[in-house]
């Protein structure tokens, strides 16, 4: 399935969501902020690394950054994680510092310097984890009102089955998180695995007109993701 | 407008709030005495201190890695993993949970640093409203005294420092100290602190303290509060 929604992409200035950043001036900030989301093992990080590659050869200077990254938080969510010990309102704000830590000391300094950012995830992520474990949304919409309206975010949608055969063939196992075994999603951890990957399809496919997001169809082989998404960045660049 | 969460648990909620030398730990710790002489299971939690978060704090402390708006967020998340883990179930089981600060704390502090309070009231929209809720009010110049004349040396984010209002360092947590006076006593209205003048003698406040837990959740103390057996 691919759903394309209009995108206004007039060079005009970022703006906040709602809520702008104590202490930080975005008045002239240069470059590109660009999101790549999606589920998991859906193949954002590579599409990062195509577009990353192809943008620098043709010129363009581009930083990267991705969710659970921030030097501030990194090693702390990390630690959580292992020790399986999150809640989900606790592991809703943990990923929020982190991403208000990567949005003031990574993409705001770097569009600053005219760079492309691309970054692996957004909030949009972050919510809906929290929404699969029956938090409120709107909520932690709020929370997250810090961030800047992307120019582009594209949404790498395939079908639960496609990201289950990635998973599959690729990494061979089911991470705990990943299945949403702190819900839990089923009695097993394959089981829970669908259930969860399904409702965060569900979710993300919910935000996808509030937030403008671009949808991709990620069924299909990488190259073929990444064509759609150079021709579409290649308009970005062009305004 | 604060919009916390209601406490329908059998067990009672009391917070204290106040700015660094109004002397709230120490009415806190007395009251905690008092209950449990009665008998009663008391729960005790402190304004970061969770376990799992406060490596993170350390870090950003240490590092001075924080903005106003991560320093806000990672005390938030302090507070949601000391609910999830401690407040809720404990209130669920029946016992009173006494928590020395609360989320008015961010809502005076982090708005002093520069966040806004809209955002930061909707960020503690998660936690359970107190059923009792205490402020102890103290002129600036008294808790001042306190702090400065009995402890070790004062550290960059309570001091204030990353606000840049003073180099001086004793004369920039004045200042601070300052703004968070004045947020508590704007707050005080709409939240509902029951205030307590805390330049009298601590064993007056103790006792103005206890008749108020009395009046408040009085009942429930005689009532289906969870007991030491």
């Amino acid at each position: 399935m691919l759903r394309d929604f209009c995108m206004s992409r007039q060079a005009k200035p970022l703006e906040y969501y709602s809520d702008p950043l104590p202490d930080v001036d975005i008045a002239r900030l240069q470059g590109k902020l660009i999101v790549i989301e999606g589920p998991d093992s859906v193949g954002r990080s590579t599409q990062v690394q195509f577009l990353r590659d192809w943008l620098e050869e043709r010129g363009y200077a581009v930083a990267n950054t991705g969710m659970a990254r921030s030097p501030l938080t990194k090693t702390g969510i990390r630690e959580a994680m292992n020790g399986h010990t999150l809640g989900p309102l606790t592991m809703g704000l943990f990923y929020m510092a982190d991403f208000a830590d990567r949005l003031e000391n990574i993409i705001i300094p770097s569009l600053r310097a005219g760079f492309v950012v691309l970054t692996d995830r957004y909030f949009f992520s972050v919510v809906a984890r929290a929404v699969a474990r029956s938090q409120n949304s709107e909520w932690l919409e709020r929370v997250a009102g810090f961030a800047l309206v992307p120019h582009a975010t594209f949404y790498l949608r395939a079908e639960v089955e496609e990201v289950l055969a990635r998973v599959v063939r690729g990494q061979h196992y089911f991470d705990y998180w990943e299945s949403g075994m702190d819900v839990p999603y089923g009695d097993s951890l394959y089981k829970s695995f669908v259930g969860y990957q399904s409702k965060l399809i569900e979710v993300l496919d919910s935000m996808a007109e509030s937030y403008d997001f671009t949808v991709v169809d990620a069924n299909r082989p990488p190259e073929a993701i990444f064509d759609e998404l150079r021709a579409q960045i290649e308009r970005l660049l062009v305004d | 407008m604060v919009q916390f969460r209601p406490n329908r648990y059998a067990g009672k909620l009391i917070i204290v709030e106040g700015i660094d030398g109004s002397g709230k730990s120490t009415q806190l710790s007395l009251l905690s005495r008092w209950l449990r002489s009665r008998g009663v299971v008391v729960s005790f939690s402190e304004w970061n201190s969770s376990p799992i978060v406060k490596g993170t704090t350390r870090r950003g402390k240490k590092k001075q890695m924080f903005t106003p708006t991560t320093f806000s967020l990672i005390h938030a998340t302090d507070f949601a993993e000391r609910l999830e883990r401690q407040i809720l179930p404990m209130l669920e089981a029946g016992a009173v949970v006494c928590a020395d600060r609360y989320a008015y704390t961010a809502f005076a502090r982090d708005v002093a640093r520069g966040v806004g309070r809209e955002w930061v009231r909707n960020l503690y929209r998660m936690a359970v409203q107190p059923d009792l809720a205490l402020l102890f009010r103290v002129p600036l110049y008294v808790a001042l005294k306190r702090i400065l004349g009995g402890r070790a040396a004062l550290k960059y984010y309570e001091a204030g420092m990353d606000l840049n209002l003073s180099p001086d360092i004793k004369e920039s947590f004045a200042k601070f100290q300052q703004r968070i006076l004045e947020e508590y006593d704007a707050m005080t209205e709409e939240v509902g602190f029951h205030v307590i003048d805390a330049t009298g003698t601590i064993k007056k406040q103790q006792e103005q303290v206890r008749e108020i837990v009395k009046d408040r959740i009085g009942d429930a103390l005689e009532g289906d509060i969870l007991r030491h057996v």
